[in-house]
């Protein structure tokens, strides 16, 4: 597939709705760090280094390919546009940290863009495999045997106490990062987030609110793993699933709890919010979240039925600022422009999903 | 001169505020002074406090205990880090490094982790033997744990598994070198 495609593309095969658990798991992740030996991290190292890395990790991809039957593209951040490198940042398919200096720093994703592995990031290897819906032991199996056909290859820094060497301590041991994003508009809109906030430090995990503002929002959170030694990964994962299936439950009770007692005006805002984005000629960013979260809410607890559940992925990729800079083809619009731009794009998207009925 | 906020009070602070408008100077009274100070702060704040600066503070805190004592200044040979540079940047340099620092590191380590043993994923080629002592030890624990909880039969395998793998470790013995 083509820069371009990669660009354009409104789909991201993990923001399907329909995987397991899928109401309130968005999606799984696990993300690996892993380091070459002797070789200085990339916060440290010259160009001769990175580009080391670069020409080692190169050599590795082919059995990458092969193992996997699916192609990869090699993406070289200093070869692609600024506003590109912003494009696959919303699209989380590669990092923040990955962009901040271009230079030998290469990301390579894979056709059904469910793995990525990226050259020069923090770490000189991050693996990160993301899959839909509730599924963390898939993500991680896949994740691990990538690394084991890049430690095939290659000489990975690990040591027999302290485990895979990372450039930041907070990632020793494992390397691993498993998350998930979950979507709590019950929890939100009942006034309990904070106390599942509060709480999870005790338990290791780290809840983070994505996109979204305080007066719009997304509902959206990032649930993950804050240690990483001491542990292994099956037992790091149990624990964030245990937690995470709790905090599903919690979730569905709250929106059986907001439906039974608000039925009336339950239904009225997410009507409205799906009236809004339907008719709108122009939405900010944070509006657009907002409403999504709402609307999402309405075709999980099927009062809304007239659009099928899968648009909500691609608004979520589509509504999004760089992405609409992109696809116009300029990235000097203004915001004004930026939010009129995603409006037409929301319409478009909503009539295209629309479900035709028939009587 | 007067304030160039406010004009009414004596001007008693110069700043020079680099944003997207260019560079600007001001003069202004302690009033106003105090005003962009507090602008400044808590701007900063709600971006910056990452965990890098967490990890700094929590750096510089270590080697006052740690490395005070050994007089000397510790580099890695390898890349040519100094610990007085992870204070600063709370980022390792090198896999070398965590050899060279394992003194001062392993405090830090238990802080953030609340241990510094590793006990997931080794991997294949370069792990060698240690995935067949992991095994090992986990194997002990369960004996132990079935011993506590009188199933002797359960330990039993567990004891005879045991003695197996240790029979393959010795003879394995003298085919791979250190892990590192």
């Amino acid at each position: 597939m083509s820069v371009n495609d990669l660009m354009r593309s409104r789909t991201l095969k993990w923001l399907n709705t329909g995987g397991n658990n899928g109401d309130v798991v968005l999606l799984s992740r696990i993300r690996l760090a892993r380091n070459l030996r002797q070789i200085p991290f990339p916060n440290r190292a010259d160009y001769n280094a990175l580009a080391q890395v670069e020409l080692q990790l190169d050599k590795t991809i082919p059995q990458i390919v092969e193992g996997l039957g699916q192609p990869f593209d090699r993406l070289d951040m200093e070869h692609i546009s600024a506003l590109q490198r912003q494009v696959l940042i919303e699209k989380q398919l590669i990092s923040s940290n990955l962009v901040k200096n271009p230079q030998h720093r290469i990301a390579y994703i894979s056709d059904d863009r469910r793995i990525t592995i990226m050259a020069n990031e923090e770490d000189h290897i991050r693996i990160q495999c993301t899959l839909a819906g509730f599924d963390l032991d898939h993500a991680w199996r896949l994740a691990s045997d990538i690394d084991d056909c890049i430690e095939n290859q290659v000489n990975l820094a690990f040591d027999e106490k302290m485990g895979y060497l990372t450039s930041c301590p907070t990632n020793l041991g494992t390397g691993m990062r498993a998350s998930v994003v979950l979507h709590l508009p019950g929890l939100v809109y009942s006034r309990n987030m904070d106390s599942i906030v509060n709480l999870s430090p005790q338990l290791g995990l780290a809840v983070r609110s994505l996109f979204g503002t305080k007066e719009n929002p997304s509902c959206i959170y990032r649930i993950s793993n804050q240690l990483t030694l001491g542990l292994s990964e099956e037992e790091l994962i149990e624990n964030l699933k245990s937690t995470v299936n709790e905090i599903v439950a919690h979730e569905r009770a709250a929106r059986k709890a907001l439906l039974y007692y608000m039925k009336d005006d339950v239904e009225d805002r997410i009507w409205r919010a799906y009236g809004t984005l339907r008719y709108a000629r122009s939405l900010s960013e944070g509006e657009l979240f907002g409403l999504l979260a709402k609307v999402r809410l309405g075709l999980d607890l099927k009062i809304i039925d007239e659009v099928s559940p899968e648009c909500y992925g691609e608004l979520l990729v589509g509504g999004r600022t760089s992405y609409l800079r992109n696809f116009a083809e300029n990235e000097n619009l203004s915001a004004n422009e930026v939010d009129r731009l995603r409006a037409a794009h929301v319409r478009e998207t909503l009539t295209r999903h629309r479900i035709g009925r028939e009587e | 001169m007067l304030c160039d906020d406010c004009g009414r009070n004596e001007a008693v602070v110069h700043i020079v505020q680099i944003g997207p408008n260019g560079r600007v100077e001001k003069n202004l009274c302690e009033t106003c002074a105090a005003r962009y100070g507090q602008f400044m702060v808590s701007g900063r704040q709600n971006k910056d406090v990452s965990m890098d600066d967490f990890l700094k503070g929590i750096f510089s805190s270590n080697t006052r205990r740690a490395a005070a004592p050994a007089g000397k200044e510790l580099t890695c040979p390898n890349c040519g880090m100094s610990y007085k540079d992870f204070e600063q940047t709370g980022k390792i340099g090198c896999s070398v490094c965590y050899e060279t620092f394992r003194g001062q590191l392993e405090p830090l380590l238990r802080r953030i982790h609340g241990s510094n043993v590793h006990r997931g994923k080794i991997p294949r080629r370069s792990g060698g033997k240690l995935a067949l002592k992991q095994t090992i030890e986990t194997l002990r624990a369960k004996l132990r744990e079935s011993i506590e909880q009188e199933a002797y039969e359960k330990a039993a395998q567990y004891r005879d598994r045991i003695r197996e793998l240790e029979g393959q470790m010795q003879q394995e013995k003298g085919g791979e070198g250190d892990v590192r």
